[in-house]
C-alpha cells in the first residue's frame, strides 16, 4: 500500500535504530501521547528494538480510556431507553460502567448500534424519525471536526431526533497538566500526528518553551515513531527545547483551518474530568449554547451524578506514564480484556489491551 | 526509584463485572467468550470422549469403520455477498469441518429456518448454488428440515448443515497433536470472507472489489493425504476468529508455543487495506476456503510443493513453527524484526475510534 509500506521498510528501521544508538548517551524518558501510537509500539515490537537508555511511557491519549465513569453511566442510561437507538464507535462498547456495559444493553434488548462515523448516525436519525437517535461523540480533536459536523448538518437539515453526549478532550491541557504535576518523570514528547493534522503544532510551542522539553509531531508506522525518537533524543541530547514536525507529509504549521472553524462554530472550550486523572481546567469541549437542541444530556434530563470509582486498578498511574500495564498486580489475571477492570484494557488503544495483547510480561 | 502518587491526580477504576446474565454477540465469535461458553455449559453438560476433544468434527468408530461427523449453522448478514450466498457456505463449512480429519465427505442434511415474508426467489437462488456446490464436492444431501418464523423473529433465512464422512486412512490428525519442529502451513490469502461479507453489510466500497474464498476443500485435502498423510498432525480452515484462534487453540490443546513470522503470512493488498482502514487485525477474520496444518518439519517444503500444484493451494506457505517453550502461546515476529503475542481473540472485533 503506498504510504504505508514506506513506513515500515525494515532497512529504514534498521537505519533510525543505529542512527538513535549512536545519538543517545544517558537514560530519557519520552511519552507518545496517542493511544494509537501506543498501540503502533507494541504491535510492531518497537519498544523491544529501541536501546535501553530510552523508556518509552504510554500517555493519556486513548479517547476510550480517558472518558470518565460518569459519562459511561449515562449513556448506558440513555441507550437503555426504548425510544432510543444509541449509536457508537465500536471499542466504547466494552467499556464498563458501574454495573454494565453497552454490549449488556444491547443484549437485554436496547438498541445500541456500531457506527463508523457520526455522520452514519445522522443517516440512521433520518431513517428513523420515531426514534431518538443519540450519538456517543467522543475523542480528541481527532474526532471533534467530524462530530461538529454531524450536528452541524443536523442543524442544517432542521432534524429534530438526533443529538450527541459529548465528551471530547483536548491534548495540549493534559499535556500542561503532566508538565505541572510535581512527579512528573517525562522529558520529552511525541505529539499526535493526526491530532496536530487538525489543529497544526501553534499551540505546543508556549508548552515546549515553558517546560523546556522538545515536542515532536509524529506520526503511526514504525518508521515514523522511530524518526519521531530519534528527533526527541537529538534535543535532549543537545539541551533543545522545541516542536518539530516528523509527520510533515500530513500536518501543516497552522493545521486545518476548516476544520477549526467548524469546531469553534459547534463547540466551546470547557473544563473535563478525565478518567484515571480526574478534572483539568479547559481541557475539553461542549456544544455551544445554540445547539443546545442537540445535547444529549440536556434532553434525557440526567441529572449530575458523582460515582466513586473503587480503587481496584492503577490505570490513573499508567495514564500519566508514572506506572506501566504489567507493574499492576491485577494485570492479566484479575484485569483482562474480557473482563476488563479499567479502560485501558478496553480499547486496542489503551495501554493494558496492547500489552495484554502483545507482549505480556506478567508469566 | 518509585514514583510517589500525586494525591490530587490519583485516580482508579471500577470493580470488573460479574459478567453478563445474558447472550451477547461475543459468545458466537468463535474467541474467548465462545470458548468459555462451550467449556462452561455444553461441555459440561454433554461430557464425552468425543466431545471433549474439541475440534470441529467427532471421529467416531461403528464396527471398524471410522466416520467423521460435523455440524455447522450458518447466519450470515447478508445473505448474498461478493464471491457467494449463504448457501453455498453451508455447503462448503460443513463439508470443510468434516474434510479436517481428513474424511471423505459424503453425506449432508440441511436444516432450513424461513422468515415469513422472504423471497421464494431468492431461496430458489440459494438452493440451486447449493445444489452446485455440493455436486463440486462430492456429497449429497440426504436429508433435511424446514420451518418458517414469523416475520421479525428470524433474519430472511439460517440454514444448519451436518455432515457425515468416512476416514479411509489410519492417521490421526487433531489439534491436539502438534509436536515442536513442526511447520506451520497456510493454504492462501487470509482475510478474504471475512471483509467480503463486512464491506457488502456495512456498503463500504474499496478500488478493487474483496470477493469471498468460500471454496470446498476436501480436493485439495485428500490429495495432500494420498501423498503423504503421515506426516500431517492437524488441519483446520480457520473460520470464525481466524488463524489467530485455530494457532491458539491448537497451542493450548497440544501445550506448545507457536511462532509465525508477519511477512510470510500472504494477504491482498485490498484485504490489508481494508484492514488498516477499519482498525482490523487481518489474523482475526473469518477465511472460508483456507487451510492451515501443522507437518512434519523434514516434510514441510514437499507438502507446500504439493499444495501449489493445486488452484485452492496455489499461494501456500511455511508461516512458522511449534516450539517447546512458551506454551499455550502464540508470538509472531514483525515486520521490523519486533516480536509480539498473537492472543485469542475475546469477542467481537471492535472498530477503532480513530
Amino acid at each position: 500500500m503506498k504510504y504505508l509500506h514506506e513506513y515500515r521498510n525494515p532497512a529504514l528501521v534498521k537505519h533510525l535504530l543505529a542512527e538513535i544508538r549512536a545519538t543517545v548517551t544517558r537514560p530519557w524518558v519520552i511519552m507518545e501521547i496517542c493511544g494509537g501510537q501506543t498501540h503502533a509500539i507494541i504491535k510492531n515490537g518497537i519498544d523491544q528494538l529501541l536501546p535501553e537508555q530510552i523508556e518509552l511511557v504510554h500517555g493519556p491519549g486513548c479517547p476510550v480510556c480517558v472518558t470518565p465513569l460518569e459519562l459511561v453511566d449515562k449513556a448506558i442510561e440513555i441507550a437503555s431507553r426504548r425510544e432510543v437507538i444509541f449509536t457508537s464507535f465500536g471499542d466504547m462498547l466494552r467499556v464498563p460502567g458501574s454495573h454494565k456495559d453497552l454490549f449488556m444493553v444491547k443484549s437485554e434488548g436496547g438498541d445500541v448500534r456500531v457506527v463508523y462515523s457520526p455522520l452514519d448516525a445522522l443517516k440512521i436519525a433520518r431513517e428513523n424519525l420515531d426514534k431518538k437517535v443519540v450519538f456517543f461523540a467522543i475523542g480528541f480533536e481527532t474526532t471533534a471536526p467530524n462530530n461538529a459536523m454531524a450536528v452541524w448538518q443536523a442543524r442544517q437539515e432542521g432534524l429534530k431526533n438526533f443529538s450527541v453526549l459529548v465528551s471530547h478532550v483536548l491534548v495540549p491541557a493534559a499535556i500542561e497538566a503532566l508538565l505541572s504535576s510535581a512527579n512528573n518523570r517525562v522529558q520529552g514528547y511525541l505529539a499526535a500526528g493526526h491530532v496536530c493534522t487538525v489543529m497544526g503544532w501553534q499551540e505546543y510551542e508556549p508548552i515546549a518553551a515553558k517546560y523546556h522539553v522538545p515536542i515532536v509531531v509524529t506520526g503511526f508506522e514504525p518508521v515514523d515513531i522511530l524518526a519521531g525518537v530519534l528527533a526527541v533524543v537529538r534535543q535532549l541530547e543537545t539541551g533543545q527545547a522545541r516542536v518539530e514536525n516528523q509527520y510533515s507529509r500530513v500536518v501543516r504549521h497552522e493545521g486545518n483551518r476548516a476544520a477549526q472553524e467548524l469546531i469553534n462554530r459547534v463547540f466551546t472550550v470547557t473544563d473535563r474530568k478525565w478518567r484515571g486523572i480526574g478534572e483539568i481546567s479547559a481541557s475539553g469541549l461542549c456544544l455551544r449554547p445554540e445547539f443546545r437542541q442537540f445535547d444529549a444530556e440536556a434532553i434525557f434530563g440526567l441529572a449530575e451524578v458523582q460515582v466513586e470509582e473503587p480503587a481496584e486498578c492503577i490505570s490513573g498511574l499508567v495514564l500519566q506514564g508514572l506506572k506501566r500495564p504489567h507493574e499492576c498486580a491485577a494485570f492479566g489475571r484479575r484485569c483482562t480484556p474480557q473482563s476488563p477492570l479499567g479502560a485501558p484494557m478496553v480499547s486496542a488503544e489503551g495501554a493494558c489491551a496492547a500489552y495484554y495483547a502483545y507482549h505480556r510480561k506478567t508469566e | 526509584m518509585e514514583p510517589k502518587i500525586p494525591s490530587e491526580l490519583f485516580a482508579t477504576c471500577p470493580l470488573p463485572l460479574a459478567g453478563s446474565t445474558t447472550i451477547q454477540l461475543g459468545h458466537g465469535s468463535g474467541g474467548q467468550m465462545m470458548n468459555d461458553l462451550i467449556r462452561g455449559l455444553f461441555l459440561s453438560a454433554f461430557d464425552n470422549p468425543y466431545l471433549s476433544k474439541l475440534d470441529d468434527y467427532a471421529v467416531l468408530e461403528i464396527n471398524g469403520v471410522r466416520l467423521a461427523f460435523s455440524t455447522d449453522s450458518f447466519v450470515v448478514d447478508p445473505v448474498f455477498f461478493p464471491g457467494g450466498n449463504i448457501g453455498e457456505l453451508a455447503v462448503n463449512g460443513t463439508v470443510n469441518d468434516v474434510c479436517m480429519s481428513g474424511a471423505k465427505p459424503l453425506f449432508l442434511s440441511a436444516g432450513f429456518i424461513l422468515e415469513e415474508g422472504f423471497s421464494l426467489a431468492e431461496l430458489q437462488t440459494i438452493v440451486h448454488s447449493m445444489r452446485l456446490a455440493a455436486k463440486k464436492a462430492g456429497v449429497a444431501i440426504v436429508t433435511g428440515d424446514t420451518k418458517v418464523v414469523n416475520k421479525g423473529k428470524g433474519d430472511k433465512l439460517y440454514i444448519n448443515t451436518s455432515g457425515l464422512g468416512v476416514i479411509e486412512h489410519p492417521f490421526s490428525i487433531s489439534g491436539r497433536n502438534l509436536q515442536p519442529g513442526d511447520a506451520i502451513l497456510l493454504s492462501g490469502t487470509i482475510g478474504d470472507h471475512g471483509i467480503a461479507v463486512l464491506s457488502k453489510r456495512e456498503g463500504l466500497a474499496f478500488e478493487s472489489q474483496i470477493v469471498s474464498d468460500t471454496v470446498a476443500l476436501n480436493g485439495l485435502v485428500a490429495n495432500i493425504l494420498q501423498a503423504d498423510g503421515a506426516c500431517v498432525h492437524a488441519m483446520r480452515d480457520p473460520t470464525r476468529g481466524g488463524v489467530a484462534a485455530t494457532l491458539n487453540e491448537w497451542a493450548t490443546a497440544s501445550n506448545v508455543g507457536i511462532r509465525i513470522y508477519e511477512d510470510r503470512i500472504p494477504i491482498k493488498p485490498s484485504v490489508a487495506g481494508a484492514c488498516e482502514l477499519l482498525g482490523l487485525d487481518p489474523l482475526y477474520i473469518a477465511n472460508e476456503g483456507k487451510l492451515v496444518m501443522a507437518v512434519a518439519k523434514e516434510k514441510a517444503e514437499e507438502v507446500v510443493a504439493a499444495m501449489r500444484t493445486y488452484k485452492d493451494g496455489d499461494a501456500a506457505v511455511i508461516i512458522g513453527e511449534v516450539v517447546g517453550d512458551r506454551a499455550g502461546m502464540v508470538s509472531m515476529q514483525t515486520r521490523i524484526g519486533g516480536w509480539r503475542i498473537v492472543d485469542m481473540p475475546v469477542g467481537e472485533q471492535l472498530p477503532r475510534i480513530c
